[in-house]
């Protein structure tokens, strides 16, 4: 079928059969290769992008499904090669080791403080249960949720379309 | 995993996913959040023909006061039942319940009704709203009906709702005075998992997740509670007419253990929250 996204600001229009998985789509047909397949079972959270601005784990939306929506990959969150406030902190608090699960953690993180643009430690961990750390490298990932909120209260409203 | 192939169509109405459904039969499935039916799919464990996506029903997502009940769509999100402000005053265990299901990104996508439609016994709302006593809509090529939640689940997986059915609205009555205390329980292994055994308690209504083919009421703790029994003496009966199964997560009796002392824990914290 013929589906139309918007990927990062850029539409796409492509012809994908019925039974794309939206992470599919975004790593072979947009060619964005950020967004991780981890388990491929809804639970890991590596695959996580943005949907009308909400985290998603794309391993389990159609292509179909998204049709006709905007869709944000971690490599659209940088404007003007200036890092987003949510990869500026996992750069400063050393937020990742292996690197694997990263991209899905920021963008859940980036949908983490647009619902709730100060959240508590503790509001973060249970917002972020939806992602798996393999290298446990959690205490850094918290921290940088919490330092992106603080130093931009606003930080995901202006650079992330919905 | 890529689900096998299937055919693909977006509903522009529920009449036209009726009329789809009727035309396809038992080969089509209702695509909604698609987070219980996707899985399936692409462990191969579900193969439907024609997949009829809701997502763009946009009119069947609300949450409306109707004075004595919550009608609420049944494409209404997980994350939209958490956090709304009219669920939260007048029926806080199904908001606190629906925050509960999965993770934030399941949240963003799963929907009420697709978790009800599912009728799969280990979800937690199924049996949320069996303790409140949910009336369903459900819209046919023929027209429309009620069901009472109490008729709605019929086994592992299997619903009261025909193959042409769509579950349109769920309609929550609002808890009387003297029946407002609630607790939800669920005891997991990981964070996102389902429960292996969760217990919803509304009022004197007690429902059991994960305990048998379906939500359960646990009529024998009802009925010592309303005979003025302690919760502690009321929790002990909790087992008592479940058909839980011993699985890679529990044994069967580990889960009656935990039905006890799961429903024990709600008891409490419902008689904590009743004044």
């Amino acid at each position: 079928m013929k589906v139309d996204l918007t990927v990062n600001g850029k539409e796409i229009t492509a012809d994908v059969e019925d039974r794309m998985l939206l992470v599919h789509f975004v790593r072979d047909v947009a060619d964005l290769t950020a967004t991780n397949i981890g388990c491929d079972t809804t639970s890991c959270g590596a695959c996580t992008v943005l949907l009308d601005g909400e985290s998603v784990k794309s391993c389990t939306v159609l292509a179909a499904q998204a049709n006709g929506h905007d869709i944000t990959t971690l490599e659209g969150l940088a404007s003007n090669g200036d890092m987003h406030p949510v990869q500026r902190a996992f750069h400063e608090q050393h937020g990742l080791q292996c690197g694997f699960c990263t991209p899905g953690m920021v963008m859940a993180i980036v949908s983490l403080l647009k619902e709730n643009p100060h959240p508590t430690e503790e509001q973060v961990r249970t917002g972020l249960e939806g992602n798996l750390c393999r290298c446990t490298g959690y205490h850094n990932i918290v921290r940088a949720a919490l330092a992106a909120s603080e130093t931009s209260p606003q930080a995901d409203t202006a650079e992330v379309s919905s | 995993m890529i689900p096998s192939s299937f055919t693909y169509k977006r509903a522009s109405s529920a009449e036209e996913a009726c009329d789809l459904a009727a035309e396809y039969g038992e080969d089509a499935k209702y695509l909604a959040g698609g987070h219980s039916l996707l899985p399936l799919m692409k462990l191969r464990l579900a193969a439907p023909e024609m997949l009829i996506d809701l997502g763009g029903l946009r009119d069947l997502s609300y949450l409306t006061d109707q004075g004595s009940h919550i009608a609420i769509g049944a494409l209404t999100r997980h994350h939209d039942v958490q956090h709304s402000d009219l669920l939260a005053r007048e029926v806080p265990l199904l908001a606190h319940a629906a925050g509960q299901v999965g993770d934030p990104q399941i949240r963003h996508r799963g929907t009420i009704g697709g978790s009800i439609a599912h009728g799969d016994p280990a979800s937690d709302l199924p049996a949320v709203l069996l303790a409140l006593d949910a009336t369903l809509v459900a819209r046919g090529t023929d027209g429309t009906r009620e069901i009472p939640i109490g008729e709605f689940f019929q086994g592992l997986f299997e619903t009261a709702l025909e193959p042409d059915e769509l579950l349109t609205e769920i309609r929550v009555p609002k808890p009387p005075a003297g029946g407002r205390g609630w607790s939800f329980q669920k005891f997991t292994q990981r964070a996102i998992d389902w429960a292996i055994v969760g217990v919803a308690v509304q009022g004197g209504h007690v429902a059991l997740v994960n305990m048998a083919g379906t939500p359960l009421r646990a009529t024998a703790v009802e009925a010592a509670l309303a005979g003025g029994a302690s919760p502690a003496e009321a929790a002990a009966h909790a087992a008592e007419g479940s058909s839980a199964v011993s699985d890679i997560r529990a044994t069967r009796e580990y889960r009656e253990h935990l039905a006890r002392v799961l429903t024990s824990r709600a008891l409490t914290e419902t008689a904590s929250r009743a004044a």
